[in-house]
């Protein structure tokens, strides 16, 4: 039966099986997501409710966001969003090739981001002094922020495990198979170029001199520099053709639900930036 | 099958002849091990029934507890403390341990039938929230069997008001408990609801049309939007506490900045809701019930669909009625009293419905038939009681009175309990083919309605006459005497009869008559199918001609006949009818949020830096969840085919790799 669907052209916005017409899985994703805007509901609102109501000698939100940051990680999560929906369109059209560069283009942003994010919070607590327990300013920004940033990671997660199975040769399903030791190897890499990214610029902001940045940056990160390259041609490894592979336009549902949560993780941190970061340079 | 499913879903034809045996799916169809792997629908709504039954009788047997120290004045049966944790666990338990999955189990078991499925949309997800809440309710009653000075059970209310849950005033692990178990049942009521909405909106029989859905699916539908709408707020603030006790942020902290009052906020935006995720489904259930016994169709049935969802809707905006004396201003009590007002309408609207659906019928009294009787009535008395609560200056006075308990004992034990015990009797003998005896039916009921309003008629009078709310004890002077006397014989007579309910109900079980198809003769889909049904429900999937589908069939037997024969050899010619293979994946997944849960629930942060009991068992706990995951995912969604006859009998067994 899956020969069939491989041959015949599938109507992506009609499934004959359900009432509906709307797939399972797409409708599953949907309410999902109505109950998740609650959950962002009630973390922004308390945000907001104690922006109103600030306690006496709190911290001044403008002394340590830094605009300019978030801005670019907000552009680069937006530009991922472009990136998921040709990736929805490039499976609904057969094309894996294309497919695969663009989840994988996905999952290069999402982790910019993700960088990004890491690297605020490492300033703010380290630098501006605020950390989850000394101020209701860090108690609800940590909360909510962080709230997102998981969400960020499951969904940077979902693409990589997406990714690696459209690698999958048909085969008898085992416990222990090519494909773990494939999204491990991703998951390693993503890890480590989170590393040696943040170790560069540690070395970059601390130590004076480009050349002796760079030196500084060898010294600490070689080791974990060595490792990220290593997985990375693993990842290349892994990625050489090993025969037809079961994933085709029959599985575009699987995509376009993830592509609907990544999407709705986009527009909430449009309304986060708007409502936390924005609105304090009003 | 060709046509009718996509390949994704069937590509289980030929499965291969040998696996590893860890991927080897479950395949016995008795035994532990079948009901532990299980993801038949029934199954699942049965042990959703036991649980919540057997917490029931739980939460029952704290209320006599509680019931007793109030008999007379001064009484010693309890300490203040165990009082408190009386309360707490007995408004804990029977709200999210027995009345909402009780709710669950008729979700499970009937809406399915009752819309001409095979099964719900996602049933590995199913039995996923049947064991996280199983989780959940373990979490919750952890306590009883630890420490008292450092553990404990709950004991700072159902509601638990911030600043009380706050590590300075609740120091043991009590609350730590309490938080985790909620999250896990939030996680299964929500898991369950999103499964619950794909199912009645995507798996309807041809013909099916919404506005043909009986009422009981509808109601199962509007409680899914609720719940999948409201849990978050409260697993919000349950996060918000936790963080306040674990990594001291000071969202309820005063000495931060924080507000306390924002806990009751988040608590009753979810709270308010609820209260309607446990009274829609009685109502459901009533519109089954009522019709069948009174020979008629559902008096206006569209305006019964509708003002189920005005009530779905106005229960998001009435929340802050729970809060009228925390000085909200004018401007917000104002309002929120006429949103609580205008929630009388629809509900007024309903009971009209049922009173016109009585009206000139041939009423036959069975004992289903006496619960929903005692519902609209009982139902009626907590409502009257409730619009006096909306209006803000009289619940001023009423406010943490025993009134409002008189009040919410009447819409919860009046309101749903009845009708979820009017529902039991109903579809008892559908579920096991037996039928309660009459006499020991109707005798239980009437125990059951003297003793219930015996109990908690006396507490308006005492509400009203000034007693306060979660106190332990009272004094001799005070005028409450002899209403506190009545209402605890009244506690106990209620106990009595459901006592007889729940003996009666077992030895039918057992012993009970036996019964042919249609007992009832019913208008629904559920009345269609052999007693017990099959595991695969309907031989041919129904073809849907009217809104009530049955009736339909019984009188169009002919037609209907030659049109189910014809179906059948199309199903049969498409691979014959699909079944999924059990999975123990979503059960292992859920042991390994118990042991997380249990690993943050119960155990204080390690001094040094070792890796400590509360870290260890939650790593532990996520690394068990991940495998569960992971080999759920691996194993995917393949099932195997079964081919039947006319009279239901398979004509040729599965391989047995397949099965």
């Amino acid at each position: 039966m899956s020969s069939h669907a491989a041959t015949a052209t599938i109507d992506h916005h009609h499934d004959p099986s359900t009432s509906t017409g709307i797939p399972n899985k797409k409708l599953l994703m949907w309410a999902f997501l109505a109950s998740d805007c609650m959950f962002f509901g009630a973390l922004i609102s308390t945000h907001l409710i104690y922006r109103l109501h600030p306690p006496s000698g709190g911290l001044d939100p403008k002394d340590i966001f830094s605009i300019e940051l978030t801005s670019f990680s907000t552009f680069i999560l937006l530009m991922s969003s472009l990136m998921m929906a040709l990736a929805v369109t490039a499976i609904q059209k057969g094309n894996l090739k294309s497919c695969r560069w663009s989840l994988l283009m996905t999952i290069f942003f999402g982790m910019i981001f993700l960088g990004c994010q890491v690297y605020e919070f490492e300033h703010f607590v380290h630098a501006k002094n605020m950390t989850l327990s000394n101020s209701l300013l860090g108690s609800t920004f940590y909360t909510l922020t962080g709230t997102h940033g998981c969400h960020v990671a499951i969904g940077v997660l979902w693409l990589s495990l997406m990714y690696v199975r459209s690698f999958k040769v048909a085969s008898r399903p085992s416990w222990f198979n090519v494909q773990l030791l494939h999204a491990l190897t991703l998951i390693v890499v993503l890890l480590l170029s989170l590393k040696v990214t943040l170790g560069l610029v540690h070395s970059l902001e601390t130590v004076t001199g480009f050349g002796a940045a760079i030196a500084d940056f060898f010294s600490h990160q070689s080791l974990y520099l060595g490792g990220f390259l290593l997985s990375l041609w693993g990842l290349f490894w892994f990625a050489r053709p090993r025969g037809t592979v079961q994933f085709n336009e029959a599985h575009a549902i699987d995509v376009e639900s993830m592509g609907l949560y990544w999407h709705f993780v986009d527009i909430v941190w449009i309304v986060i930036f708007t409502a936390v970061y924005l609105l304090e340079y009003i | 099958m060709d046509l009718a499913k996509p390949a994704y879903l069937t590509k289980e034809e030929h499965a291969p002849a040998a696996q590893p045996t860890l991927l080897s799916h479950p395949s016995s169809n008795y035994g532990l091990m079948s009901w532990l792997t299980t993801v038949d629908h029934k199954r699942i709504g049965f042990l959703y029934g036991v649980f919540a039954l057997f917490f029931f009788l739980v939460g029952g047997f704290e209320a006599l507890l509680i019931r007793a120290q109030l008999m007379v004045p001064n009484n010693d049966v309890l300490t203040a403390q165990q009082y408190n944790t009386m309360f707490t666990m007995h408004g804990t338990t029977m709200i999210f341990l027995a009345v909402m999955p009780l709710g669950s189990a008729f979700f499970n078991f009937i809406m399915p039938l009752q819309i001409g499925a095979r099964d719900v949309a996602f049933p590995r997800l199913n039995a996923f929230s049947l064991w996280t809440f199983v989780a959940g309710a373990i979490i919750l009653n952890i306590g009883w069997f630890l420490p008292e000075a450092t553990h404990g059970a709950p004991n700072a209310g159902w509601y638990g008001y911030a600043p009380l849950t706050s590590k300075t005033f609740t120091p043991q692990h009590s609350i730590d408990s309490w938080i985790m178990g909620l999250q896990l049942l939030g996680v299964s009521s929500i898991a369950a609801s999103l499964n619950f909405m794909v199912t009645i909106i995507n798996m309807r029989a041809p013909g099916m049309t919404m506005m043909r859905l009986p009422v009981f699916t509808w109601m199962t539908l509007f409680t899914s939007f609720l719940i999948i709408l409201s849990f978050p707020a409260i697993t919000i603030a349950l996060v918000y506490l936790m963080m306040d006790r674990n990594f001291g942020t000071g969202f309820f902290e005063v000495s931060l900045g924080g507000m306390p009052i924002l806990w009751q906020h988040l608590f009753w935006v979810f709270g308010h809701p609820e209260v309607y995720i446990l009274i829609l489904p009685a109502m459901g259930i009533i519109s089954e019930i009522l019709p069948t016994f009174s020979r008629k169709p559902l008096f206006g049935y569209p305006i019964v669909v509708f003002s189920g969802a005005a009530i779905g809707f106005l229960g998001f905006t009435v929340w802050s009625h729970h809060m009228f004396t925390t000085g909200m201003g004018t401007v917000a009590t104002a309002a929120f009293a006429l949103a609580t007002m205008a929630i009388a309408v629809p509900t007024g609207v309903k009971i009209f419905n049922w009173i016109g659906t009585l009206w000139g019928g041939h009423i036959v009294m069975r004992t289903p038939m006496m619960f929903a009787l005692g519902f609209v009535w009982m139902f009626m008395i907590g409502g009257f009681s409730g619009v006096m609560h909306a209006a803000a200056p009289a619940d001023a006075q009423q406010n943490d009175s025993y009134f409002v308990i008189a009040h919410f004992h009447y819409v919860l034990i009046g309101g749903s309990i009845f009708a979820l015990l009017a529902g039991i009797h109903y579809w008892f003998p559908l579920m096991f083919g037996r039928k309660v005896s009459e006499f020991w039916g109707k005798l239980s009921f009437w125990v059951i309605f003297v003793g219930f309003n015996v109990t908690f008629f006396p507490m308006h009078f005492l509400g009203l006459n000034g007693m306060p709310r979660r106190t332990f004890t009272y004094d001799p002077n005070l005028g409450w005497n002899s209403a506190n006397y009545i209402a605890t014989i009244g506690a106990f007579v209620l106990g009595i009869g459901m006592f007889i309910y729940f003996a009666v109900m077992v030895y039918t079980f057992f012993k009970g008559e036996r019964v042919k198809k249609d007992v009832w003769d019913g208008r629904t889909l559920e009345w269609s199918l052999p007693m017990p049904p099959p595991e695969y429900n309907f031989r041919v999937i129904p073809t849907v001609h009217a809104r009530d589908a049955f009736w339909y069939e019984k009188h169009h037997k002919e037609e209907v006949a030659k049109e189910k024969e014809l179906h059948a050899k199309e199903e049969d010619a498409h691979g014959g009818i699909h079944m999924p293979f059990g999975s123990i994946w979503p059960l292992i997944c859920s042991l390994g949020i118990l042991i997380g849960a249990v690993g943050i629930s119960a155990f204080g942060p390690s001094p040094d830096l070792f890796i400590g009991p509360k870290l260890g068992l939650s790593l532990l706990g996520g690394f068990v969840m991940f495998i569960g995951i992971y080999f759920w995912a691996l194993e995917g969604n393949e099932g195997y085919h079964l081919h039947l006859d006319k009279d239901g009998k398979r004509i040729e067994e599965p391989s047995p790799s397949q099965h």
